[in-house]
């Protein structure tokens, strides 16, 4: 910019500052940084607020906060270990569904299908990661929930009711029902990812353990897929991450219930949820903390979760890449 | 041998069975339920639907009217705020930026991105709603371009990153600054992908609800300013659908319908736009 500006014959101020905004690459540079700046500020400030906010609550229970069960808005006695257990159970669970089900579909998009079959059902399977969350919940609430009730929960009692994972009324809401909905809204991030990172094993690999006279499936099971497997873990890291920050399906079928529960079919809470529905009607300062320590507890499972998440996904593709 | 040779084929075709039922399963049960919702969305959308306010509960009739203006807002204001922010800053990282700085955006992008949409709701509550003491429009529109930022951030960067760069050495050798090099040349050459990403961005926010809970909340009637509470169609949905009343019920199945259709719609046309592009550089 200085040249420029320096070797322009003199001229007016104002035709000096169109000069400068026309070829002013330092401008378009500053004006670019704040912007990029911006978003670096913003997530700072978010953490911070996190912190300011949930103050209150902190100052009173400390560490305490996250293994105290109590709930208790009337006497301010707060412990968010109800809330704990009941996001990490029901993502757990949504997982031990979606994981198989999707890994396998994955396999069976990226090694068998033709590649229309498998082109048309990943564009149908990542369409159906851009649903609302709250259409999932709307179609929880009204399929899900009675068909459970009705059916699901009284068979899994008929035939399992010997666990205690297994006991108590069917009310159709619970963290059974909200692991169900939640496996449903996890499968297209472990079809799609797990597809691409399988899609990114060389072809020799392949060839190779064929040619050693391996199966199509011992081909695909014992080289492709130990190949891809950074990648799938990534897609199933991404996928948990997403299920434990997932608000609103899961606060629509969750049952809403502070205690803590064995049974898989009781009503629960998870720590979205819990927010969610109480945010707007907490009253006073450690009440409304709690609810904001809360949320910083989740902000920092799933920070975590996806930092690693990213990392494993760029190892596996950074190596593909490499040796193609 | 032979029997081992079998028992590995038998395996064999039992396990690639599996696969291709697991793919079967998941495929039918997500078609099971968007027929389910079309279905029922469909039999419940009318024309009042589009025209009317909702009415107190109890009544039959009314419609949504408010809420889908109310989403128009929304998502402009997201708009405004979350496009600029995402193109500059992305040109920024792809264009301009050294090392560490660029760095450092893109992991708090990447970690905004995974931010889940009730902490962002918390957050805009600290600082809009807190400060002003209403829920406004504004808060809600916030909250959604926070969740859009990163969305735009990363793929504008991504599209000017795959720029040949070429492209930048024939504009600069032809003494073009390098403002006007990424004007006129480099954004052109990428402007599918951008707008791709940006389409995309729209589409993940319109149907958030959980950053709206506490931001612009709910209205039962029209909205006249922006430092008003503000009705919008995933908050209805979910406020309709866990209340007690049939012809709410009714309602909600239609605006998730209504929504459904926007979402798919932005990201079919997303897609396309990105083909289209795509055909046209190579071409």
């Amino acid at each position: 910019m200085g040249t420029a500006v320096i070797a322009a014959p003199p001229q007016s101020r104002a035709r000096k500052l169109v000069k400068l905004w026309r070829d002013g690459d330092q401008v378009a540079h500053l004006v670019t940084f704040l912007f990029a700046a911006s978003v670096f500020l913003v997530t700072v400030v978010l953490v911070y607020e996190l912190w300011i906010h949930s103050g209150p609550s902190r100052a009173k229970f400390g560490f305490s906060f996250l293994w105290k069960t109590t709930w208790d808005p009337v006497a301010l006695q707060f412990g968010a270990l109800p809330f704990i257990y009941g996001t990490v159970l029901t993502s757990f669970l949504a997982l031990l569904i979606s994981v198989p089900l999707g890994v396998g579909a994955a396999i069976f998009l990226a090694e068998l299908a033709g590649p229309r079959t498998s082109n048309s059902c990943t564009f149908l399977v990542e369409l159906l990661a851009a649903v609302p969350s709250v259409i999932y919940g709307l179609l929880a609430i009204f399929t899900l929930v009675p068909l459970l009730r009705q059916y699901g929960e009284p068979f899994l009692k008929r035939t399992l009711g010997f666990l205690p994972l297994f006991q108590g009324p069917a009310y159709g809401v619970g963290y059974l029902t909200a692991a169900l909905i939640l496996s449903i809204m996890t499968f297209p991030f472990i079809i799609s990812i797990s597809r691409e990172s399988l899609l990114a094993v060389p072809r020799e690999q392949r060839e190779a353990a064929l040619a050693l006279g391996a199966t199509k499936w011992e081909s695909t099971w014992q080289v492709v897929v130990p190949y891809a497997r950074l990648g799938i873990i990534g897609s199933v890291f991404l996928a948990l991450a997403r299920a434990l920050g997932e608000t609103m399906a899961v606060t629509m079928v969750i049952g809403n219930d502070t205690a803590i529960h064995t049974s898989l079919l009781a009503p629960g809470y998870t720590i979205a949820a819990i927010i969610a529905n109480e945010f707007t009607e907490a009253t006073g300062d450690v009440y409304l903390s709690s609810l904001i320590e809360l949320g910083l507890v989740l902000f920092g499972l799933t920070m975590v979760l996806n930092a690693s998440a990213q990392l494993l996904i760029l190892a596996t593709t950074r190596r593909g890449s490499k040796q193609e | 041998m032979t029997d081992r040779i079998a028992r590995r084929n038998i395996l064999n075709n039992v396990m690639l069975t599996l696969t291709g039922l697991c793919a079967l399963l998941t495929a039918s049960i997500l078609i099971l339920i968007l027929g389910f919702l079309v279905w029922n969305g469909w039999r419940s959308l009318n024309w009042n639907f589009f025209t009317k306010l909702p009415l107190s509960a109890g009544e039959s009739g009314g419609g949504m009217a408010n809420a889908i203006v109310g989403s128009g807002i929304l998502i402009l204001i997201s708009i405004v705020i979350g496009v600029p922010v995402g193109f500059l800053g992305g040109v920024y990282l792809a264009e301009f930026g050294g090392k560490t700085v660029p760095m450092l955006v893109r992991y708090t992008a990447d970690l905004l991105n995974g931010v889940p949409s009730i902490v962002i709701g918390i957050f805009a509550w600290t600082v809009i709603v807190v400060r002003s003491h209403h829920f406004s429009a504004w808060a809600g529109g916030i909250a959604l371009s926070l969740m859009m930022i990163p969305i735009g951030l990363r793929s504008t960067e991504q599209f000017l990153r795959a720029v040949p760069n070429s492209l930048r050495e024939g504009s600069l050798a032809l003494g073009a600054s390098k403002t006007r090099t990424i004007m006129t040349v480099i954004v052109p050459a990428a402007k599918q992908g951008i707008l791709t990403g940006m389409i995309l961005g729209v589409a993940r926010i319109a149907g958030e609800t959980a950053p709206l809970l506490f931001t612009s909340f709910n209205n039962q009637f029209w909205s006249n300013k922006l430092g008003e509470p503000t009705a919008s169609l995933p908050f209805m949905i979910y406020y309709f659908a866990v209340s007690p009343y049939e012809d709410w019920h009714r309602q909600a199945w239609a605006a998730g319908l209504v929504l459904l259709v926007l979402v798919l719609l932005a990201n079919i046309a997303a897609r396309w736009v990105l083909a289209r592009g795509v055909s046209v550089q190579r071409g």
